[in-house]
């Protein structure tokens, strides 16, 4: 008896669509989020997590919509961000029915935003993103949609935003991200043996045996994909009954 | 019958009231003592920080109401924070009094695992439990907690993560929970289904 793996399926929005990049650049379609949340919900995903990646001040309204519309479909934990900056935008992320707020560049520029947040709502419901790329002998923090180097070390900056009140890391490989290759094992690894928290791994899936390695190897709490899930190309029962059998702790709802 | 919730501005109010509704019963969110002294049933969600839920209760006049309530008799469900107010004391404020209800206090998880213990994990029964029944051995639960009850007299299931724990107690008409049935899929709507016929 242990804490499951979690399997996380992401709908990366313009707000109101789901869109996914590669790269982080290049967007296309990818669907309705409250069509995919409630195909999640009942296809056994553990979480779901909703971004805005557009993240435009005039645009808010409507992603408050959609997380509204989504929170409605689910019996499962929801973590939703994107253009965080203000504890005001976290209320109104939770208030519209989030589990739980994820901030990313606001926080490397302002990491009060962390404990602003964490007072309020519980570390558990702070999720620290950070977009992690390799830079020589360490991982520099990527910022404003993983274009720009914050010049600080992604270990540092994970500790420090724990100290500061984060409940949980969500780690994006910035080079890995859409590139189907597997998980960073070695970054996931590095952060995960750092850290005091669970630690959700992104960027890079596309195998259920890239999920197997993330979690043994690279010490991952949960893994985070996007584009192989709406694609159908990999289902989330599937991937836990191939994880299940491969050893790996899995919630197999029936 | 319809169901109280008091409303105390936790996070996970409204989805608790979603998962009520969807089974069709009619909610009352409430931070008024005086609807509180009448409620025919009471669920108290809670999640974040201890100190936030005792302080509220404080600052809106509902701990008598609420313990007068309980100890009439009216059916109470307590989830995650709702669950460890019941006790005298969290080491999470441990200058804050609880509702001294059930013997015994909240203490810290252990550091040797990761916290917030967050995630699916499995309980395991102990004993007769009327808001557990039809729940299979091995169900998973969702959680999200770094304090739990490690001594309750009262459990009916406990759940492991760096320590042994209280994942569900019942009292009389006191049910509680450490995990979130409104998060934890249909597991946790049958946890739900059964605190509703325990209180038809």
């Amino acid at each position: 008896m242990s804490l499951a793996h979690r399997i996380i399926p992401c709908l990366d929005t313009d707000g109101e669509r789901v869109v996914k990049g590669v790269n982080f650049v290049g967007l296309r379609d990818a669907g309705d989020p409250v069509a995919l949340a409630a195909r999640y919900n009942a296809e056994g995903a553990d979480e779901l997590v909703v971004l805005d990646i557009a993240a435009s001040r005039d645009r808010r309204p409507t992603f408050l919509e959609t997380i509204r519309r989504v929170a409605a479909e689910l019996a499962i934990p929801l973590t939703a961000g994107g253009g965080i900056r203000t504890l005001e935008d976290g209320r109104a992320v939770v208030r519209a029915g989030a589990d739980k707020v994820t901030v990313n560049t606001a926080a490397v520029e302002r990491p009060a935003l962390i404990s602003e947040l964490s007072r309020e709502f519980g570390a558990q419901a702070v999720v620290l993103a950070i977009d992690a790329k390799r830079c020589s002998d360490h991982w520099d923090v990527m910022v404003r949609g993983g274009r720009e180097s914050a010049s600080r070390d992604a270990i540092e900056w994970a500790l420090a935003g724990v100290a500061a009140g984060a409940g949980e890391i969500l780690l994006t490989s910035v080079d890995r991200d859409g590139t189907q290759s597997g998980f960073d094992v070695a970054l996931t690894a590095a952060i995960s043996g750092a850290v005091t928290v669970p630690v959700i791994a992104s960027g890079g899936a596309k195998s259920p045996a890239h999920f197997a390695q993330i979690f043994r190897e690279g010490a991952a709490d949960a893994a985070l994909a996007a584009s192989i899930f709406h694609d159908e190309v990999q289902s989330i029962h599937a991937l836990k009954q191939f994880l299940a059998s491969n050893g790996v702790e899995v919630r197999l709802s029936c | 019958m319809k169901i109280t919730i008091l409303d105390y501005g936790a996070g996970n109010v409204p989805s608790v009231e979603r998962a009520l509704q969807r089974l069709g019963t009619g909610t009352h969110r409430t931070s008024s003592p005086e609807c509180i002294s009448k409620a025919k049933a009471l669920v108290l969600p809670g999640v974040g920080h201890y100190a936030a839920l005792v302080r509220a209760l404080d600052e809106k006049h509902l701990r008598a109401p609420l313990i007068d309530a309980i100890q009439r008799g009216v059916p109470f469900l307590g989830i995650c924070l709702g669950l460890q107010v019941l006790f005298k004391s969290s080491e999470e404020a441990s200058e804050l009094r609880g509702l001294n209800l059930l013997p015994g206090a909240v203490a810290a998880l252990p550091p040797r695992v990761k916290l917030p213990h967050m995630g699916w994990n499995q309980i395991e029964k102990k004993g007769e439990s009327s808001l557990l029944s039809g729940i299979d051995a091995g169900a998973y639960f969702y959680f999200a907690h770094s304090y739990a009850a490690l001594d309750s007299n009262d459990t009916t299931a406990t759940c492991s993560h760096g320590a042994e724990f209280a994942a569900a107690i019942e009292q009389r008409n006191i049910f509680a929970v450490q995990f979130h049935p409104e998060k934890s899929g249909d597991s946790g709507v049958r946890v739900l289904q059964n605190f509703l016929r325990l209180v038809a």
